[in-house]
């Protein structure tokens, strides 16, 4: 299991600013390693954000997402206090799902 | 009576069928691994089934002019649209084009930042497409002074 997330959601007016630092290699697969050999590609292929357990944004990624990704998006309609989680879905079919409440 | 060549012929699109309607469990999320493998930014557009991209201001691309380090190009992509349903991220020069692709419902902005790998300096086009098929693109060219995609 990778380690969690990071996520913060931020609120102004009605909207909540959500931005999500995941912890992952996101290897390529065009990277070689120190014998000469490729390294496969092992990345984050699925993202998916909730919002008090509606999803609303849903991602699909290549291998060109940097190491360590970043996600910035924005929910409409959130107040407070509302719930919002992030899942991811790597190649190898890790997945993880963390959670934090806006503020 | 069927011959088994036909059998196989209807097991084949059966199949097919299935890959498209997202019940293989592979295909849960139906991540379209043709538009990820273009090596094009037309043939990514094209995998996803959306028409020939017009430029328009409209969408925005966000970018650094230089970027010191390939591995970690911080990247936004907007829209002023109404109807939106993804915005792509792509980069022309990389391996395959597409980075990512953001699904757009109506309880999210269609603004989004990440942070991308590119090999080289390249253009870099935000790619909204829209629920009639439509696609409209900004893009804005990034140097980059050292690559992130190699060794």
């Amino acid at each position: 299991m990778a380690d969690p997330m990071r996520i913060r959601a931020q609120i102004a007016g009605d909207k909540a600013t959500v931005r999500v630092l995941m912890s992952h290699e996101m290897e390529s697969g065009q990277r070689k390693d120190a014998a000469g050999k490729l390294v496969p590609a092992m990345h984050i292929t699925e993202v998916s954000a909730s919002h008090n357990g509606k999803v609303v944004l849903t991602a699909d990624w290549g291998s060109a997402v940097s190491k360590n990704p970043f996600l910035q998006f924005t929910v409409k309609g959130a107040k407070a206090g509302d719930k919002i989680a992030v899942t991811w879905k790597d190649t190898k079919g890790d997945t993880r799902t963390d959670e934090a409440t806006a503020a | 009576m069927q011959t088994r060549r036909e059998t196989l012929k209807h097991s084949a699109i059966v199949a097919g069928l299935l890959a498209t309607t997202g019940l293989f469990p592979q295909y849960a999320f139906a991540y379209n691994k043709g538009a990820f493998e273009a090596k094009s930014v037309a043939d990514a557009i094209k995998a996803l089934g959306a028409g020939a991209p017009v430029e328009s201001k409209d969408v925005t691309i966000g970018g650094p002019d230089i970027a010191e380090n390939g591995a970690v190009v911080p990247l936004t992509a907007s829209t002023t649209l109404a109807g939106v349903k993804h915005i792509l991220l792509l980069v022309e020069k990389n391996p395959s084009a597409l980075v990512a692709q953001f699904n757009v419902t109506d309880s999210v902005e269609p603004n989004f930042a990440t942070r991308s790998k590119m090999g080289q300096s390249s253009d870099v086009y935000a790619v909204a497409i829209m629920n009639d098929g439509k696609a409209f693109f900004a893009k804005k060219e990034v140097k980059v002074t050292l690559g992130g995609c190699g060794g």
